[in-house]
């Protein structure tokens, strides 16, 4: 009998591992048929491509289906990589790096660590606490919303590699130079005082745990259930919109405004991104809409990166350990940062 | 008697963290006291980093997101 306990975990294991297979499988299998399937669905609701409403219908399903199976896969293989990275984890690598090594570093880790901005304080204050520079622990705290697996699934699916991976390179660069802009200015004093107390204090030790693959896999599936389930009805409502805007609004009808030879576009997009609040989801499918029609990219992604990354509500949350010049500091450095990426944006492509 | 803190900041996985511990809890008939830290400094002066965090006779066993069942059953 004593072999049932060593088994058991093999054996669902295996389960997994099969199953998964499967699922690959069937995932391939809808993702090279989208197209067929939208043509399909079109001609089956008896509408034509060379009306407005038929484009908008065929756009939307289209981009739905690919962006659901592009994010079911990504995040479930994010899930499973965050388990290599605890915060726990991630604060020791990061205590004792020097400044320049240490904000690249942040920067990188800030994708792959979980984080919600609700728990933004405690990491903020624990990555302190352990002896991670300030202007460190700033390049994880501005890297960590705005580069995520969501974003540049997203990216991905409706712009292909090249702008997600220019947004990648880039947001990680803001991160990095606003972290290391605001280590150099010596901002230490405008932490809130109890938080400056902590920094000399005790750390708890934690309770590591080891975990097998098994634990992985169900890591990776909550993490499926907790973000897709979250996001999909802004994405629908997005991509709803987009259709809308693909199909009805006319063609150049944005490069009057949002084009690239309208200098002020890019500053105007950054201030209107400060007090909306949405992630990247419910975003991305309007600014595709957007470009397409006429809309300068750079203006856009600046815009895009404003919302996600300069939040009113987790400027609220940061404001219970940090001063206001810190912040406003915080909101600057960063700031100036996305607008250069808008006009670098704007200037390449 | 075990003594039972959750640290958090009153967000809904803190919530489900709370109820899920005094429903196991009530099932296998432990006593505990529970007790919610909500201010930031007390929830630091533990060292936790991710929330909800679950300290049991001030020894921090549990960090980030709501644990799983067979998990809290392990602690009692």
């Amino acid at each position: 009998m004593s072999t049932i306990p060593i088994e058991a975990p093999t054996a669902r294991l295996s389960h997994w591992l099969i199953g998964l297979a499967l699922a690959a499988l069937a995932w391939f299998a809808a993702y090279s048929q989208l197209v067929a399937l939208a043509d399909w669905l079109v001609q089956a609701l008896g509408l034509s491509r060379q009306t407005h409403f038929g484009e908008a219908v065929h756009f939307f399903l289209y981009d739905t289906p690919k962006v659901l199976l592009l994010l079911t896969g990504i995040v479930f293989v994010m899930g499973i990589v965050q388990t290599f990275f605890a915060p726990e984890r991630t604060r020791a690598l990061l205590s004792g790096k020097r400044v320049g090594v240490g904000n690249v570093l942040a920067a990188t880790l800030g994708i792959v660590t979980p984080f919600c901005s609700c728990s933004a304080v405690p990491l903020f204050i624990g990555f302190l606490s352990a002896g991670v520079p300030l202007g460190v622990t700033f390049s994880f705290l501005i890297s960590a919303p705005m580069v995520n697996e969501v974003a540049l699934v997203l990216l991905f699916g409706l712009f292909g590699w090249k702008v997600a991976a220019l947004y990648l390179c880039l947001g990680l660069l803001v991160a990095i130079v606003s972290g290391f802009v605001i280590g150099k200015l010596k901002m230490e004093k405008y932490l809130e005082d109890w938080v400056q107390k902590i920094q000399a204090g005790q750390l708890a030790p934690h309770v590591g745990e080891a975990m097998g693959w098994v634990e992985r896999f169900e890591a990776g599936w909550a993490h499926v259930r907790e973000i897709v389930g979250k996001v999909w009805p802004y994405i629908l409502l997005g991509i709803g919109l987009g259709a809308a805007i693909h199909g009805y609004v006319p063609e150049d009808f944005m490069a009057s405004f949002m084009g690239k030879d309208v200098w002020w576009a890019v500053p105007v997009a950054v201030v209107l991104g400060v007090p909306m609040y949405t992630n990247a989801a419910g975003i991305i499918p309007i600014v595709e809409a957007l470009i397409g029609k006429g809309a300068a990219l750079g203006t856009v992604l600046a815009f895009m990166m404003s919302v996600i990354a300069l939040s009113a509500p987790e400027m609220i949350i940061l404001r219970k350990a940090l001063k206001p010049t810190l912040i406003a500091t915080f909101a600057g450095v960063v700031a100036t940062g996305i607008l250069l990426v808008g006009y670098v944006f704007n200037a390449v492509l | 008697m075990k003594n039972v803190k959750i640290l958090g900041t009153g967000c809904a996985n803190c919530r489900n963290t709370l109820a899920l511990i005094e429903a196991v809890a009530r099932e296998k008939e432990v006593q505990i006291t529970l007790e919610k830290i909500e201010d930031l400094p007390s929830i630091m002066s533990y060292g936790v980093m991710s929330t909800p965090g679950v300290v049991i006779d001030d020894v921090v066993v549990h960090a980030g997101g709501v644990p799983s069942r067979g998990k809290v059953e392990g602690w009692f």
